[in-house]
């Protein structure tokens, strides 16, 4: 979805900057990057590192940056909505007015990216901005540090003990979905779209897994 | 093997040793911090070091990671885990200047986001998982 976007705006200052939060590496990455056809540049991040350095906490986030690299609208979900979350687990699908609200909101937020490329509209102020950026807790930041140092270890075949370090940056940072599926993907890739992915789903409750951002076409408050 | 160090930039190696001792040299290379009469200095900045986290040519680094308030872990023997410290972070993040970084693509070459300057960017994470 990201080429089309660029497609349309080929014409204007723009581009995609695509992170691959995978820290299985570059070969789990491929297939998708392949399939996409990309002329914007896809990056891995096998440490997670722009997730911490920006403080995002899910796939997709998005961070809006100006021609002067300067944070404009810090990090907030790219487009995806909580529908998932009402989807028939039985047959993995979903209500059709939910499959089209779904798209509609993916639209919603193409059309302001566009917007904000072509006109500068939706670019927060400085103080705006600011206001809108991720809290970093001294327990975020020892989530990351039991983080990296559990990626150390699964690669040496230290599973056991990677896994003990993953929980425990669970426990630290339990906002941060990025750490806590890569974790749950020890045994499988795509084990944790699994029962345990979707009873943390459940716990949240009210609480949305995709925020909306305060864009239009998106409405305060979680769906679900 | 010797002691592996992981930080935000990368893994690196040092000898044997207690703890998270390290030569001056070998602190210096993997934190960017020098150990000199007044502390710990970068740029112009010194953080004095307790008397307990130093001796002539070597410095206690997990002492001094707790002195600036980030965070370490190690893995009970020779692997280390350095991080930033929250509030660098957030200061970081407040300046509104976008935190650079470089990783590799699919080939491995490398790019950062400051070679984009100059064109809006939609900076965007995804994963396979």
């Amino acid at each position: 979805m990201w080429q089309q976007l660029c497609a349309e705006l080929k014409d204007s200052n723009f581009t995609v900057l695509a992170i691959a939060e995978e820290s299985r590496g570059a070969e789990t990455a491929r297939p998708w990057i392949e399939a996409a056809k990309p002329d914007y540049p896809c990056l891995i991040d096998v440490d997670h590192v722009v997730a911490a350095r920006y403080g995002m906490v899910n796939v997709p986030q998005a961070v809006w940056i100006d021609e002067d690299g300067r944070i404009v609208r810090g990090p907030e979900t790219a487009g995806s909505t909580d529908h998932f979350r009402r989807m028939d687990l039985a047959t993995r699908t979903m209500a059709p007015e939910d499959m089209t609200a779904r798209l509609a909101a993916r639209a919603a937020y193409m059309d302001a990216v566009k917007d904000w490329v072509r006109t500068g509209r939706h670019a927060l102020d400085a103080d705006a901005a600011r206001a809108a950026l991720p809290e970093i807790t001294p327990e975020i930041a020892r989530a990351d540090v039991h983080f990296r140092l559990g990626l150390f270890l699964r690669e040496q075949g230290r599973e056991g003990e990677a896994a003990a370090q993953f929980a425990e940056a669970a426990r630290l940072h339990p906002d941060s979905w990025n750490m806590w599926r890569q974790a749950a993907d020890l045994d499988a890739i795509g084990n944790s779209g699994g029962p345990a992915f979707w009873a943390r789903v459940k716990a949240l409750g009210e609480r949305p897994y995709y925020p909306p951002p305060d864009l239009p076409g998106f409405p305060a408050g979680a769906i679900g | 093997m010797g002691r592996i160090i992981l930080t935000e930039e990368g893994r690196h190696e040092a000898p044997s040793g207690t703890g998270l001792w390290l030569s001056a040299a070998d602190a210096l290379h993997i934190t960017g911090w020098e150990l000199k009469p007044e502390g710990m200095c970068r740029g112009a900045l010194c953080v004095p070091l307790p008397a307990s986290a130093t001796t002539p040519g070597e410095v206690d680094i997990a002492a001094f990671w707790a002195k600036l308030g980030a965070p370490v872990v190690s893995d009970g023997g020779e692997v280390w885990s350095l991080g930033v410290a929250p509030q660098d972070r957030r200061a970081a993040l407040e300046t509104l200047e976008a935190p650079d970084f470089s990783l590799p693509d699919l080939d491995g070459r490398m790019h950062s986001l400051s070679d984009l300057r100059g064109k809006k960017t939609l900076l965007v994470t995804w994963a396979s998982w």
